[in-house]
């Protein structure tokens, strides 16, 4: 970024210097501890999850990398997806919320033990899910419920205790209003945990057709009522605190949180347009994804206003400029999601890798970065240990054209292979001409992986410096 | 009531809680439970096997939903797949046990074909072996993983065993590689995925008309060369030179490149089994084309494998293949009466 405003510094030429984040928020030490083992135990999710990811991803190129059963594609596949899930981004965004929700309630957090308790029963699930799914272990090849029950029942057991403690904070809060992020946070965990349950529970999906008809409403809505709401209520929280004003509209706001409710858990099914199920429901997932363009120019809107006249705070800022990538991201992929919806774009991109491309971007490109955001704006602050600026600058180039050196070929390969399909081309033209865009997606992946690697790094960068020092600071 | 949604922590939250299981309750749970008490299996179709179940399983544990659907969309690039799926191809499809779900089959990724009709477009057991071992050594450019893990290597085999002939890139270097009980039970599932008709046989002949009308009044272009890439080249290979030990080649061979057409037509419209070709022998068995092509489609690929790799014989017409069918109808009419 170039701003004429922006320090130079005489000692580092090539680098525009950011500002430092100043004082130590005073927060008590048990809570710095829960939320940082939760950061750190994420980085390590993400490093493994996307390890996995990288490497069947080179399998597209060179499918006889290997021919151990644990390391297959089809074993492997699913360890990706869950592990960053369930692992990495849960677990950041549950690292975040247990700082956004006491501070906006204006007390302590309810139970640091209950805290605790669920960031064990969390990661004992994914660990778990991880060794059985490479054993073979496959609950019936449900995209993102492929851990079976009685594992999985762990982390919601997880999940139900973080929202009991964070309601619990906020029912206990210090001041009248409930601010907003809470809605959003609170939401996301009270709506995954009955997302979850209906799509564990027996009696309803028996058949194949059953089956399919609640895999639609589940592998949707755990993106859109878990992943986009709980990124949105801390982006809610971070973007006016880092820019130090207030968010441009509270209405916006509200209005956003109420249609993205409706609108968003009626969508699920257009994951399955032209398939078997009702046409019907298909319909009704068609016309509420265009509905999905209320909530979503809304929410993006209020967060560029928010952000109007202040771009020389992202300038001077390191964890800023992650944040305006994840809200670009955010409107892009929810633009992108309503034109794959349509029947007509449907034909051309359903099946191919234009869908693996949407689901990085949205999963990486808005959800991710939004976290590292909060994180790289947070956590200096609670440890009082910064990141070498240099490693966080590296972190975010490394991260951004990674994801697009990722997506962006995968979009036109993806276009193609449905193309081919639709001019009767034999099957075997459109695997052939994949290869160079396979060839790009394993470069940018292995950019995006090496942004994680000094991710973990800064990460241990920010660690608490000693607790007698912490000790000291919060007592004075 | 005062709606203060922002002061009202248990009125905000019950609303939240509360309105979403509304809502997901007409969108999920109550559809799914219309469908599934409404859904029937087809009445041609034959509840799985216990082998076919266990090969679901090793289906699902494998990931091979990832890259494979069992979709075939109503509309007309899905063709090649076979009929449109309707919700009663996927009624016999139940939970595997108590601790998994009802498989999901549908997919969602379409990096390697279709397999609704797999059973019907690959019948041969002897293909999907090879192909488990080794994809690429029946599909060269295939991508698919290998799955070792599903064969042991033997050095002299039970005569109960399925003993599987690979070419001798392929093959172990020594012993004799054997099917597990998994790559059986597999690949008992792939022969079992085959689409059955819609309606009750009774009907079944006027509906073959009308697909028959439709597909007249399309009227596309036949290219013999991707008829064969999608019905012949997985066994007998784009170089047509087949697959040693499995699918013979068809460079130079004394049917294909005989003057008189007959017995290759006969060979596309009725398949062939255990015939040795010029000493040697095939373990491969070609399914019949009878229904699946029409006379301009069996006579564009038999032009294409008359004329390429080499090959050099005289080409034939649809009405050449229409004459053979009706000379055989006819001589089993006779048969019969006889």
């Amino acid at each position: 970024m170039e701003k004429k405003s922006a320090v130079l510094s005489e000692q580092r030429p090539l680098t525009v210097e950011k500002s430092k984040v100043g004082e130590r928020i005073d927060t008590s030490l048990e809570s710095i501890r829960l939320i940082f083992s939760f950061v750190a135990l994420s980085a390590f999710w993400l490093v493994f999850g996307t390890l996995v990811g990288e490497y069947v991803g080179f399998k597209f190129v060179w499918p006889e990398l290997d021919s151990v059963s644990w390391l297959s594609f089809g074993r492997l596949r699913p360890v990706h997806t869950n592990v960053l899930f369930w692992g990495f981004l849960s677990q950041a965004m549950i690292a975040l919320a247990l700082y956004v929700v006491p501070r906006t309630s204006q007390r302590e957090l309810y139970s640091y033990r209950l805290g605790w308790t669920s960031l064990g029963l969390m990661n004992i699930s994914v660990l778990f899910g991880v060794i059985s799914l490479m054993m073979g272990i496959n609950n019936g090849g449900q995209e993102y419920r492929e851990i079976i029950w009685p594992i999985f029942a762990l982390f919601a057991g997880g999940l139900i205790l973080v929202a009991y403690n964070l309601y619990k904070t906020i029912a206990d809060r210090k001041v009248t209003e409930i601010y907003i992020s809470n809605w959003y946070i609170l939401a996301a965990c009270l709506w995954t945990i009955i997302l979850v349950s209906i799509a564990y529970l027996p009696g309803y999906q028996k058949d194949g057709i059953s089956q399919t008809v609640i895999q639609g409403y589940y592998m949707h809505q755990g993106v859109g009522q878990w992943f986009t709401p709980m990124v949105l209520g801390l982006t809610y929280y971070f973007l006016p605190k880092l820019l130090n004003k207030p968010i441009y509209s509270y209405s916006l706001g509200v209005l956003a949180f109420w249609t993205q409710m409706i609108f968003y858990t009626m969508i699920g099914s257009h994951h399955f347009v032209f398939s078997p199920i009702p046409w019907w429901i298909q319909t009704v997932a068609i016309v509420f994804s265009v509905g999905m363009i209320v909530p979503v120019t809304a929410g993006t809107g209020n967060f560029l206003l928010t952000m109007k006249g202040s771009w020389r705070s992202f300038a001077r800022s390191y964890s800023l400029p992650f944040i305006l990538v994840g809200v670009i991201f955010y409107a892009i992929v929810s633009y992108q999601g309503t034109l794959e919806a349509f029947r007509s774009l449907n034909k051309v991109w359903h099946f191919t890798n234009f869908t693996i491309a949407h689901s990085h971007m949205s999963m990486y490109g808005f959800v991710a970065f939004l976290i590292w955001g909060g994180i790289y704006g947070l956590i200096p602050r609670l440890t009082g240990s910064e990141p070498p600026q240099l490693a966080v600058g590296a972190h975010f180039w490394l991260a951004l054209i990674g994801i697009l050196v990722y997506s962006i070929p995968l979009m036109i390969g993806g276009t193609l292979q449905g193309l081919s399909w639709i001019a009767g081309e034999s099957f075997m033209e459109s695997v052939n001409l994949m290869t160079p865009y396979w060839v790009w997606r394993a470069i940018g992946g292995t950019m995006m992986f090496l942004s994680h690697l000094i991710f973990a790094y800064n990460v241990w960068k920010m660690r608490p410096s000693t607790w007698e020092k912490l000790t000291q600071v919060s007592q004075s | 009531m005062k709606f203060d949604f922002h002061k009202n922590h248990k009125l905000l939250f019950g609303t939240i809680f509360w309105g979403f299981i509304f809502l997901s309750l007409i969108i999920s749970v109550l559809p799914a439970l219309w469908v599934q008490r409404e859904n029937e299996p087809l009445p041609a179709s034959e509840p799985m096997t216990d082998i076919e179940r266990k090969g679901l399983n090793v289906f699902i544990g494998e990931g091979c939903v990832y890259c494979h659907t069992q979709q075939v969309r109503p509309i007309e690039m899905d063709e090649n797949w076979g009929r449109p799926s309707a919700p009663g191809d996927y009624a016999r499809i139940d939970r595997q046990d108590i601790w998994r779900q009802t498989p999901a089959v549908l997919g969602s990724e379409r990096t390697g074909p279709d397999l609704s009709n797999v059973g019907e477009r690959q019948p041969s057991a002897v293909w999907h072996y090879m192909h488990l071992y080794n994809p690429r050594s029946v599909v060269e450019e295939s991508i698919m993983p290998s799955y070792p893990w599903l064969f042991e290597v033997k050095k002299s085999p039970g005569s109960d065993e399925t003993v599987v002939s690979m070419p001798e890139d392929y093959a172990p270097e020594q012993g004799q590689l054997v099917a597990t009980e998994k790559a059986e039970a597999l690949v008992a599932y792939l022969q079992s995925l085959k689409q059955v008709p819609m309606d009750a046989p009774a009907s079944s002949v006027s509906n073959e008309e009308t697909s028959k009308e439709i597909s007249e009044s399309q009227k596309k272009t036949i290219d013999g060369a991707s008829i064969y890439s999608n019905n012949c080249a997985s066994c007998h290979q784009n170089n047509g030179e087949g697959v040693q030990g499995a699918f013979p080649s068809l460079v130079g061979d004394p049917v294909v490149t005989d003057e008189d057409p007959t017995d290759h037509i006969r060979a596309v419209l009725y398949g062939m089994q255990g015939v040795p070709i010029e000493g040697e022998n095939y373990s491969g068995i070609m399914q019949p084309f009878e229904q699946t092509l029409s006379d301009e489609e069996v006579a564009a690929v038999i032009n294409h494998e008359r004329t390429s790799w080499g090959n050099d014989a005289p080409t034939i017409t649809a009405e050449d293949v229409a004459e053979v069918r009706n000379n055989d109808e006819l001589n089993e009419i006779t048969a019969e009466e006889e």
